[in-house]
């Protein structure tokens, strides 16, 4: 019940940092995804969509709903469970000529397939001196749901940030998902596409044209001089929320989501670093090294002389997620949190 | 075959004298297998071998100065130096690789099947591997996926006895690699692959088969590597007679013999031997003399443009 409430003031407050701009029509995010994969495949016939339930049960989370009666069963496949197997196969395929989505259910699943997307997938362009590119695309729900224990609970970013030869999307908004898509699609790398499982159902305003969102390229959610927080993904929504409650006291924060975690916008970041002079970085996966240690060492590397606190990091916390609601809402970060370690860097403490 | 024997003798050569670095996992008693193979398939079929690669990428094409270049680590091997032994690829032959994780090439040869299908197009895949990938699962993936969506794809396992120190018997619950193909839904055949053209022939079947919609076959070739697993295995766990027994069904002699039984004159063999000598000889100096694998490659190869 608590869940609930929280689950639905969450969605509210999650509706008005979604900013309209010209036209734009308003689309979920999980709608987002599937109109960049169903303009994509409409323009290119070298796109298949494989993976489990993706056709006929029209997605376990809805994503692909729709596409096997627009596109038939040649080109949205059902797999068996069998993620190296069906990973493997997009590899190949991507390989001699195609242009491979794989849906994993959740990334959670993906561990099994880790050995085609780290050495296979990434490192085959390398490994033939450039003579094979790999043009698949890697995607599926990242992250915890609500009480679905750890197996199926892990936010997958260091794993894959860490691979050169891998691109790493982790789109925040409709228009990010959709935009980030139609890239990663397009890419002749191997992407790694990483949606917030809990984002599926967000509203937001998604351009009317095609928009193809470059990779490395930060996007500044909201101006401000006195705190730079980073986030991108789930913790979004949370950061934006502290950040209002934040102006309340007078403590103007800059939200930078760098939408991609592989190429990292180092530059935006450290630029609004130079200007804030404080810095907190917020995300889902595990404390323990990752994207978010990767952007603290740059910051205290490149900003050095501008900071005027240590940088900060409100992660998950350093433990399998356990399934008990209330156990589970002190693991992820919150509201709470991001406002204590504001105060903590703005000394306010 | 006599091509690949020199070339991985001499390969041995260089590595002992430390011009070769890694791993070197020779091929030196199979040769019947890739030669075989090759003769039994289309120019534009795609090949996928694992790390004991150097065999079937010459027999597809490779030349032995691409091959040699790349052992040495010179921009002028066929991975530019950085494949190295076990990562050898040869695009204009449509050789797609060397894989060092055994049994996930599987899977990724159904993907090439799976696009020659989806292009229709009349293409082959063909996935080498030995009889230890197929304890791993990416072999089962790969296999299970193949034979349910009746994949152009040729499994062919080089059962040569040893899955890097340990006998078959000790690896597998089946007596056969071809006994899992039931489970796959697919075909499968088995025979000793010392005769090239028999090799050849049943090889051929299968990839008509393919070619015609009949779905991937399993093939189980029963073969030896004279050699340890590679150049740091000094083999012990067989005992010399088991070697010399095996040694004397050696496909590339046993060749030789069979010119001589159908006329081809002595002379003539000896000039194809020498020949082929001066080719990895050249190769030898190509390879020596060619220019160290370059920095811009390595950075100018992480990712696609």
């Amino acid at each position: 019940m608590r869940r609930a409430k929280r689950a639905s003031k969450n969605r509210n407050h999650v509706q008005q940092y979604l900013r309209p701009v010209v036209a734009m029509k308003t689309l979920r995010y999980r709608e987002a995804l599937r109109e960049a994969m169903i303009e994509e495949m409409e323009r290119d016939d070298s796109i298949v969509l494989m993976g489990e339930e993706v056709g006929h049960y029209q997605g376990a989370y809805k994503v692909t709903e729709g596409m096997l009666d627009k596109f038939g069963d040649t080109r949205i496949i059902d797999t068996p469970i069998a993620e190296a197997g069906f990973a493997g196969i997009g590899v190949g395929a991507a390989m001699t000529g195609l242009r491979p989505i794989i849906e994993f259910m959740t990334w959670n699943f993906a561990f099994v397939a880790f050995d085609q997307i780290v050495q296979n997938a990434a490192k085959i362009y390398q490994m033939s001196a450039g003579a094979i590119k790999v043009p698949i695309v890697f995607r599926g729900p990242n992250g915890a749901a609500r009480q679905v224990s750890s197996q199926h609970s892990h936010a997958c970013e260091p794993f894959y940030a860490n691979v050169p030869g891998l691109w790493v999307c982790a789109p925040s908004t409709p228009a990010d998902a959709k935009g980030l898509m139609k890239t990663a699609i397009r890419d002749n790398n191997p992407v790694v596409f990483l949606e917030g499982e809990t984002l599926y159902g967000v509203k937001g305003e998604v351009p009317e044209e095609e928009v193809l969102i470059p990779f490395g390229k930060a996007r500044i959610a909201r101006e401000g001089s006195d705190l730079t927080i980073v986030t991108w993904g789930r913790p979004y929504y949370e950061v934006m929320q502290a950040a209002d409650k934040l102006a309340e006291e007078g403590i103007e924060c800059e939200v930078i989501d760098p939408r991609t975690l592989r190429p990292l916008d180092h530059e935006s970041i450290v630029e609004s670093v130079r200007k804030t002079n404080r810095c907190i970085v917020v995300h889902e996966h595990w404390p323990y090294a990752g994207p978010g240690a990767e952007i603290v060492d740059r910051v205290q590397r490149e900003a050095f002389d501008d900071l005027d606190a240590p940088v900060l990091r409100v992660a998950s916390l350093d433990l399998p997620m356990p399934y008990a609601t209330n156990l589970e809402n002190l693991v992820l970060p919150d509201v709470d949190r991001i406002i204590e370690a504001a105060h903590k860097v703005t000394y306010k403490a | 075959m006599l091509l690949i024997r020199r070339f991985e003798e001499e390969a041995a050569r260089a590595y002992a004298q430390g011009k070769i670095g890694g791993f070197l996992h020779l091929y030196i008693g199979q040769e019947a297998i890739a030669v075989g193979a090759d003769a039994a398939l289309h120019k534009d079929d795609y090949v996928f071998q694992t790390y004991r690669d150097h065999g079937t990428a010459i027999a597809r094409g490779m030349t032995a100065r691409a091959a040699m270049a790349e052992l040495y680590g010179k921009d002028t091997g066929c991975s530019r130096g950085l494949g190295g032994s076990m990562h050898f690829f040869d695009v204009e032959n449509n050789f797609l690789g060397g894989y060092g994780v055994v049994g996930g090439h599987v899977a990724v040869a159904a993907g090439a099947a799976f696009k020659a299908k989806y292009r229709k197009e009349d293409r082959v895949a063909v996935c080498f591997f030995g009889e230890g990938a197929t304890n791993i699962g990416g072999f089962h993936e790969g296999a299970s996926l193949a034979g349910l969506w009746k994949l152009p794809l040729v499994l062919i396992c080089e059962n040569n006895t040893y899955a890097m120190g340990t006998p078959f018997h000790r690896t597998s619950p089946s007596d056969t690699i071809t006994s899992k193909a039931a489970g796959y839904g697919m075909a499968h055949d088995r025979f000793e692959g010392g005769d090239v053209e028999e090799v050849q022939t049943r090889i051929a079947a299968a990839a008509a088969r393919a070619r015609e919609g009949g779905g991937p076959t399993l093939i189980e070739i029963m073969t030896y590597r004279f050699r340890g697993h590679s150049m740091s295995d000094p083999g012990k766990y067989r005992s010399r007679e088991e070697l010399e027994e095996r040694k004397k069904h050696d496909s590339v002699h046993l060749y030789r013999e069979r010119l001589l039984k159908v006329g081809v004159a002595e002379n003539e063999i000896k000039a194809l031997e020498k020949s082929v000598e001066d080719e990895v000889m050249d190769a030898v100096q190509f390879a020596e003399q060619s220019e160290p694998a370059k920095t811009e490659t390595m950075y100018n190869s992480i990712y696609a443009p």
